[in-house]
């Protein structure tokens, strides 16, 4: 999986709500956006908040959203975005 | 005055103001001090408990706690504006910079430690503003230590939802046809927002443009402004 995407891919977050320590915030969840950035690969953090090792290590991507996709009744110009740093687990190629 | 309020068991936020003057006299100059709720709240404690512990252990020394603190203390937003106003004045620097960030700063033998800087510059095109929802992460390597409006629900909820609102509220408006872009703070990643110079500035040294740019504008909530 390390890698697999690239600037420019479109990508859907997953929707999903599991327990634990997690670094994609709800409301990206389940939303389309783009890949703008790699950033490399990191530890997870999901598996860090368990006292553990954080391996396998995950790579770490910038995904763009546009606003109107986040908020439908956004009240702004169309070109807005915003920019956040997924992990490549919660991410899959549309 | 009215902060005395908190001090006290009596709860006098219902009623009107007029109660202070009252209230006010009550408080005695030389008062032994009241119990600080905001000490002994109950995270605190257990946060000066394990403290405690630590040092009884010899982990570490409190002179080694109070050294943390005064480094921690020693960083302000000027750091920041000394990398600004290189990249201001050196455009090799500022290609440098927004390349990568933790290795430009390291030029003015600044180390981002685990984490790493990621500079995004504003155009007449593009506005940048900077957000963690998830807490509060901040280029504190380089800013300090955030704003307490910086770490509120408030901010880290609107920015994301309303930012163009959020911005106006710090009183920077910003034409329709510029692109306002939320950076959400996640990672490893520290954002820090390059501003636009700001025009009629050409003769300024590198010294004095550092002296322009405040920690608002370098998390993206307002704009430096000529002197």
């Amino acid at each position: 999986m390390a890698g697999a995407l690239s600037p420019g891919d479109r990508v859907r977050v997953r929707e999903d709500f599991p327990l634990g320590h997690i670094r994609t915030p709800v409301y990206v969840r389940g939303k389309e956006g783009v890949v703008t950035r790699v950033f490399g690969s990191f530890p997870n953090p999901e598996v860090l908040a368990l006292g553990r090792d954080g391996l396998p290590k995950k790579t770490l991507y910038e995904v763009c959203f546009k606003q109107s996709e986040l908020w439908p009744d956004y009240n702004g110009p169309e070109a807005d975005t915003l920019l956040i740093d997924i992990y490549e687990h919660w991410l899959s190629k549309v | 005055m009215h902060d005395h309020d908190h001090d006290h068991g009596h709860h006098h936020h219902d009623h009107s103001h007029d109660h202070d003057h009252d209230h006010a006299a009550v408080v005695q100059p030389h008062a032994p001090p009241a119990k600080d709720e905001k000490i002994h709240s109950y995270h605190q404690v257990l946060g000066l408990a394990l403290k405690e512990l630590l040092i009884e252990k010899g982990v570490f020394t409190p002179d080694e706690i109070r050294k943390a603190i005064e480094w921690r203390d020693s960083i302000t937003p000027a750091m920041g504006a000394k990398i600004v106003a290189r990249a201001w004045s050196d455009s090799a620097y500022k290609k440098r910079l927004l390349a990568n960030g933790t290795a430009a700063v390291k030029e003015f033998d600044h180390d981002m430690g685990a984490l790493h800087l990621v500079v995004v510059e504003n155009t007449p095109q593009v506005h940048n503003m900077i957000v963690c929802t998830l807490c509060s992460c901040y280029p504190r390597a380089i800013l300090g230590l955030p704003p307490p409006w910086y770490k509120s629900r408030e901010y880290r909820s609107r920015a994301v939802r309303e930012p163009r609102k959020v911005l106006r509220e710090f009183g920077t408006v910003l034409p329709e046809n510029v692109e306002v872009r939320v950076h959400d703070s996640t990672a490893d990643m520290r954002y820090l927002v390059l501003p636009m110079r700001p025009p009629g500035t050409e003769k300024l040294s590198e010294a004095e443009l550092a002296e322009l740019v405040t920690r608002d504008s370098m998390v993206g909530v307002s704009l430096p402004e000529a002197p």
